[in-house]
């Protein structure tokens, strides 16, 4: 192994504990949501891409089953983007890509991307996929187990953290004039909706924004398909 | 079976095909210009939509109360850059030291 891969496992090691600690909170909101410890752990095992999964439980506890998954869907749509940019750098077949396939979300791919080379990119996409999913799998566990130790969730506050996680998911995106636009008009036309239709359709109507404001411009001809990130040895 | 367990079912078999679309559909699909900026904005309105409903929703209704303190604490930590766990376990402590407070002066 050489100094590069060692240090590709050390940062993916790294991400993984740092993201446990999102899994932890993601248990223990589950549990204050209305979610079965065993639920929260079915979720982070078999969803395993955590906004989704925060989507879920947030518009389910607030009442909509069918509302909360489709906000899971959306919100995981991004995966798929980031499958096709894996996969020249993985170069995967058979189960290993079935495999692969469940480990590709935020963290695994930008680590790999981020690579100089395909073995560097393919070594830091199944370091950081594997140790992020132990670490948010047992922190999920241990965050569900403490509060479902706890009798009303309100009275430490477990409900206020629910809204500062989905904004601290959101963050990130903020940094261009059209994010915070969009932004913006989704939190007024979910507020708008949330009188007078049932509860997580705010939600799904206020993606119509997105859907608005991304319709214009150029749609058919594939922009170019420079491979990201990593180059051929 | 209910309803939750199914909504889980539904959504790991989704976000699984979603993430296994990026390895078996023809490129050219995923990589119109449309589709990626229709990709990178629904995240954000979604996102924005969840914040805002889970602070001031209540049922049908809109009340602002100590969650909205949590997530006043949320923006002042994002902006000060702290991690994941200190802004979302602060905003839970803003929260329960507002209503343990309200509790007091309610007596």
């Amino acid at each position: 192994m050489t100094d590069e891969h060692r240090s590709v496992r050390t940062k993916a090691w790294g991400v993984g504990v740092t993201v446990g600690t999102y899994g932890f909170g993601f248990g223990a909101l589950a549990v204050a949501n209305g979610f079965s410890v065993a639920q929260a752990i079915a979720l982070s095992l078999l969803v395993f891409t955590g906004a989704s999964q925060f989507a879920l439980v947030g518009v389910v506890g607030a009442g909509g089953a069918a509302s909360g998954a489709a906000a899971a869907l959306a919100l995981g749509s991004r995966n798929a983007f980031y499958g096709l940019r894996l996969a020249p750098l993985l170069d995967v077949r058979g189960w290993r890509r079935l495999a692969a396939a469940q480990l590709t979300i935020d963290e695994s791919t930008a680590v790999a991307i981020s690579q100089r080379t395909h073995r560097l990119a393919r070594t830091g996409f199944w370091t950081t996929g594997i140790a992020v999913f132990i670490c948010w799998n047992a922190a999920t566990a241990a965050g569900a187990l403490a509060a479902d130790q706890i009798s009303d969730p309100k009275v430490i506050g477990l409900d206020a953290a629910v809204g500062a996680a989905f904004l601290a998911l959101l963050w990130p995106q903020l940094t261009t004039t059209t994010t915070r636009a969009v932004a913006a008009g989704a939190t007024v036309l979910a507020l708008a909706l949330t009188p007078v239709l049932p509860a997580g359709i705010p939600v799904l109507a206020a993606a119509a924004v997105a859907l608005v404001v991304a319709w214009p411009g150029p749609h058919g001809a594939p922009t170019s398909s420079a491979t990201p990130g990593a180059r051929h040895e | 079976m209910s309803d939750i367990w199914w909504a889980i079912l539904a959504t790991a078999v989704g976000c699984y095909l979603l993430k296994a679309a990026g390895y078996f559909v023809p490129e050219a699909v995923l990589q119109r210009p449309r589709v990626t900026r229709v990709a990178l904005l629904t995240p954000v309105a979604l996102l924005a939509a969840l914040t805002a409903v889970q602070v001031l929703g209540d049922g049908q209704g809109l009340v602002l109360d100590a969650r909205a303190a949590g997530l006043a604490f949320a923006v002042g930590a994002l902006l000060l850059r702290a991690p994941f766990l200190v802004v979302v376990v602060g905003a839970a402590i803003v929260a329960a030291l507002l209503r343990l407070l309200a509790e007091g002066t309610a007596r």
